[in-house]
């Protein structure tokens, strides 16, 4: 058990049998009033953020959440299989749960996995990743103010808008947050 | 472990501390030349304050001060009619961003002054800080937006009852019952826990979910005229006894300042603080003496007057758009 004391960034707790993560944290106590916390939550297996207040004398549920840099070996049917960086333990978590994600995901990219209680609840993608363009329309020579795009399809599978000069057979970088080009890399 | 160098640790806090420095010189000018006693207090001492949500931190059997208001009040009694001190309280469990266990405050008594002088004068003296200290009184605050400490217009006055009804559509009057306000304030879509029934709680969730939010954004707001259970040493106002004369300085999002026109009655002093004395053991919190000689000194005839405290770290956080408390102290507990 913890208590409001106990609250910051980072903080990770049981609530509601789920863990959560506090990613904004703010002690308030209105004038020599009744001290509270702001926090905002992180519902760490849907990711939903929402804003809770807690009171002084609060109890929290300690959990046990880590993150382990792991390498993203092989898919095998609707399992993915990661290996522990530091352990060489292998894992399998449920390709369902990466949602469009799993479609990023390319051979050793290193990820980090989220273990609850030891079994893995959640993988984190870089921001960036980079992957190669296996199929698209040719380029379109100089085009480049009018930000008008064509769709792409990459070595994972993944669609992506990219500019129109952009060539097949080239590697691009992509935002893992958004899924969306962010530009052309040499290799 | 390896330790930080002291270059490393103070690095982006070396101008934050020559300009805290300047604002404390800039002060205590102010203060001089108002004709302000400046007064030292002792820390320790055999009963700290005795509001239900301050815990004092012990000290060989004694306390240390959570605020120096008794002795304060107790030199005034005595005869120093303009008093100010600058000096460092200490309140336990509370730390984050804005808040921290041992912190300096600047408190000052006025005899003769009604609340509405000590506001004029608090504005007075942020706006010559900040004008000795940046030569200017526009700032950009912690909350990154851009702050007037000096408005044409004056600093914005609203009553607590107002912005409760302005920002959080919320009627209170503090004659209510908790579960009462608990669920006026679920009416008007704020969430209030089914266990949250003490008045005091939910009154502190309006305030901090809804109201405070919106107070000293691009000037400094005064919330004035709080109900009369959150100022047990303020008296009441004389238009309305369900509120006591009591105000709050904010800006940009920090509460800065907090003023009492100071109850001088001593009975109803006793019976609020033995009030207090008696909730505090049935919650069993630390048992603090009813300060007797501060109450003698209200006894023997206290005239009036107001006093006010002021955070100097939140001011000097404001003075450097700093966002943590920590950006403008030596040391923070966790480091030494």
């Amino acid at each position: 058990m913890s208590n409001a004391s106990d609250l910051k960034k980072g903080f990770k707790f049981l609530k509601d049998g789920v863990p959560h993560q506090v990613v904004e944290f703010l002690f308030v106590k209105p004038g020599k009033g009744q001290g509270l916390y702001k926090c905002k939550l992180r519902h760490m297996l849907s990711g939903s953020q929402f804003e809770i207040t807690y009171r002084s004398g609060e109890t929290f549920e300690d959990c046990d959440v880590t993150e382990r840099k792991m390498q993203y070996l092989y898919a095998e049917d609707d399992q993915l299989c990661f290996m522990d960086n530091e352990t060489y333990e292998q894992t399998y978590v449920d390709a369902e749960s990466l949602g469009d994600d799993r479609l990023l995901l390319s051979d050793n990219l290193e990820v980090d996995v989220l273990l609850w209680d030891e079994n893995p609840i959640g993988v984190t993608l870089p921001n960036f990743v980079e992957l190669q363009i296996t199929e698209c329309e040719p380029g379109v020579k100089g085009d480049t103010a009018t930000g008008a795009t064509k769709l792409a399809t990459l070595s994972t599978g993944a669609t992506v808008n990219v500019p129109l000069f952009v060539e097949e057979e080239e590697w691009i970088k992509i935002d893992t947050r958004t899924g969306s080009y962010v530009e052309r890399v040499k290799k | 472990m390896t330790l930080e160098t002291e270059t490393d640790r103070l690095r982006d806090r070396l101008e934050n501390l020559r300009l805290r420095s300047r604002a404390l010189t800039a002060l205590r000018g102010f203060f001089e030349t108002r004709g302000y006693v400046e007064v030292e207090t002792p820390q320790r001492v055999r009963s700290p304050g005795m509001e239900l949500h301050l815990r004092a931190v012990e000290a060989s059997g004694w306390w240390l001060n959570t605020s120096p208001e008794y002795q304060m009040k107790r030199l005034v009694a005595g005869g120093l009619e303009r008093i100010y001190q600058v000096c460092h309280a200490f309140r336990d469990d509370e730390r984050g961003p804005h808040h921290v266990t041992e912190f300096t405050l600047c408190e000052w008594y006025r005899v003769g002054a009604s609340i509405t002088d000590l506001m004029e004068e608090t504005e007075q003296l942020v706006s010559h800080v900040a004008r000795s200290v940046l030569g200017r009184t526009t700032v950009t605050g912690p909350d990154g937006c851009e702050l007037d400490l000096a408005p044409a217009q004056g600093w914005e006055r609203i009553t607590v009852r107002e912005a409760a009804r302005r920002y959080a559509g919320v009627e209170l009057d503090g004659t209510e019952t908790g579960p009462v306000l608990a669920q006026r304030a679920r009416q008007a879509g704020l969430c209030i826990p089914a266990d949250a029934v003490d008045w005091d709680e939910v009154f502190s969730r309006i305030l901090v979910d809804a109201v405070e939010p919106r107070l000293g954004r691009t000037h400094p707001t005064i919330l004035h005229r709080y109900p009369a259970r959150q100022a047990a040493l303020a008296r009441l106002c004389s238009d309305d006894p369900r509120f006591a004369e009591r105000f709050e300085v904010y800006a940009s999002g920090l509460e800065l300042a907090n003023a009492f026109g100071e109850l001088t009655d001593a009975v109803e002093q006793r019976r609020r603080l033995e009030e207090e004395q008696a909730a505090r053991r049935d919650l069993a919190l630390d048992d603090h003496p009813v300060d007797q000689r501060f109450l003698a000194a209200l006894a023997q005839g206290m005239p009036p007057t107001s006093g006010i405290a002021l955070g100097i770290d939140r001011l000097v956080m404001i003075l450097c758009g700093a966002p943590r408390i920590d950006d403008v102290l030596t040391f923070t507990p966790e480091e030494l």
